[in-house]
């Protein structure tokens, strides 16, 4: 049912835990199935430019949830913040090869998440 | 190692239940309806088989109707009830029971009939009372299953048997979990009909039965031949019904036993090596064969692929892994939070599982459970 690639993040989960001093964090609910992702950054200006240094994710979901946090994670590392807000869940579903469509709102979760994550940074960034 | 413990969902068929049916395909492969002798050999062996059945819950062999399986038998018992009065029009049900009875009842519903759903209580058990209080001038039947396919709980139906009994309603129960692993006696439980499926006893799939009371009426689902007491049309699967017969004699009192031992080694053996897990259904009157835990802060799905990918397989009640992503309604039904029947895995025994298969189980288990709850940020 699920593509190689989605098995491989399953299996090995990149990023995976908590961070202390996050510069953001996104703590997002599926109403659909009752899942959970929590996802953290850490944000280094450069150049001025605004990298994401690092990323951390907690979820409680399905192995497609499991999965597309991982994918989400590696995918956004090192990436510029004001790039990857644009990212939708449809970046995330090609790199892991398709998702069975009642997969899809798992990967929806991750972007949220992900979407969450920034505007708290950029709210905390503010003040 | 390749560990098979979805019991529940499907078993292996015992290599001599295959001998038995093989002649029935290869030489006595007549129709029972025909007079020559091919015809003739297969009656006989549908008779045998027949037979055989009707033993094993203290029946006669003309109150069984063999079927398609449990979701026809269901479906015939409750439907044919149903239509089989024309004063009554109420059913009573279980919150708790397999789709062949829920979905038939909802149908019933949208055709005007009147159904009650029975709650359970924390253990999945349904309170006779409530059947008894719930019994009106209308009530056309009662159904509620032996044992339940996910908790494995068994419910008091020698109880319900005789509150319907004294106020003269009819009692179907939905044993098809429970065959050949608790005794069944329709005459002492006043049982008034029964289904029964072959593919969950190690016998073949696509065959089962309906325990049809001599003197209860019920309106036939199909119109065709006179097969089957003139209630379920169609060219007999005698093959199949010879299967399922030679299943029921392969299960022994020692087979019961075994598994009985497994459970227990399954269950002391998870609740020693794994913390926050709750067993779901209850400790005494469960199924042989049932071992169903929540791993709490965890989701169901993630754990059963996991397993699988270590070569075991499980089931989940989890609304992840559900068409509908919808959790279990048995355990919603029995008061669990939904993020707990998230974390369910059922595990079903068989008399085929071993000693090794559980200890590999406990093995492997924890170490997922670990990895799971290092993701989990409940
Ligand atoms: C309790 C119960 N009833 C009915 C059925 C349906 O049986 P069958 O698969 O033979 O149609 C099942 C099995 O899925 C079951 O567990
Ligand atoms: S998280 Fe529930 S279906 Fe994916």
């Amino acid at each position: 049912m699920y593509s190689k690639k989605v098995m491989e993040h399953f299996n090995n989960p990149r990023n995976v835990g908590e961070m202390k001093d996050a510069d953001g964090i996104g703590k997002v609910g599926n109403p659909r199935c009752g899942d959970v992702m929590w996802l953290y950054i850490k944000v280094e200006k450069k150049e001025g430019k605004e990298l994401i240094k690092d990323v951390k994710f907690k979820t409680f979901g399905c192995v497609a949830a499991i999965a597309t946090s991982s994918a989400v994670t590696e995918l956004v590392k090192g990436k510029e913040v004001n790039v990857i807000e644009k990212l939708t869940k449809d970046n995330v579903v090609d790199i892991l090869e398709g998702l069975p469509p009642i997969k899809v709102h798992c990967s929806i979760l991750a972007i949220e998440a992900l979407h969450a994550a920034i505007k708290d940074y950029k709210e905390k960034s503010k003040t | 190692m390749k560990v098979y413990v979805d019991n529940g969902a499907s078993t292996k068929v015992d290599g001599k239940v295959l001998k038995a049916m093989e002649p029935y395909f290869t030489e006595k492969y007549g129709n029972a309806s025909s007079l020559h002798d091919f015809g003739r050999d297969a009656l006989e062996g549908l008779e045998k088989a027949r037979t055989i059945i009707a033993k094993k819950i203290n029946a006669s062999a003309g109150e069984i109707i063999f079927t398609s399986g449990g979701t026809e038998s269901d479906n015939m018992a409750v439907i044919g009830a149903a239509y089989a009065n024309k004063n009554k029009n109420h059913i009573i049900t279980s919150a708790i029971e397999h789709p062949a009875i829920l979905n038939t009842c909802q149908e019933l519903e949208k055709r005007g009939f009147d159904v009650t759903y029975l709650s359970v209580d924390e253990g999945g058990f349904v309170d006779p009372k409530d059947v008894e209080s719930a019994i009106t001038d209308k009530t056309a039947l009662v159904t509620i299953m032996h044992a339940n396919n996910e908790t494995g709980v068994i419910e008091p139906i020698e109880e319900i048997g005789k509150i319907c009994r004294e106020k003269g309603v009819l009692f179907h129960t939905d044993t098809v979990q429970s065959f050949t692993k608790v005794d069944i006696n329709v005459k002492k439980m006043n049982i008034d009909m029964a289904s029964f499926s072959s593919h969950k006893i190690h016998g073949p799939k696509g065959v089962g039965a309906l325990y049809v009371r001599t003197g209860v009426k019920i309106k036939k689902l199909m119109y065709g031949g006179k097969h089957e007491f003139n209630l379920r049309p169609g060219t007999e699967n005698v093959a199949g019904a010879i299967g399922f017969a030679e299943a029921v004699k392969q299960m022994k009192d020692s087979n019961v036993k075994h598994v009985t031992e497994l459970r227990d080694k399954l269950i002391e053996g998870v609740f020693d090596s794994i913390e926050r897990v709750k067993l779901n259904g209850p400790r005494e009157n469960r199924l042989c064969n049932n071992v169903n835990f929540s791993y709490l802060g965890l989701e169901g799905e993630t754990i059963s692929t996991y397993l699988s990918m270590k070569g075991v397989a499980t089931s989940t009640g989890s609304a992840c892994a559900s068409a509908s992503l919808e959790p279990s309604h048995v355990l919603i039904a029995m008061g669990m939070k939904h993020e707990d029947a998230h974390g369910s895995i059922r595990m079903t025994l068989s008399k085929f599982t071993t000693e090794e298969e559980i200890e590999y189980i406990l093995k492997v288990l924890p170490d997922i459970i670990k990895k799971s709850r290092r993701i989990s940020p409940l």
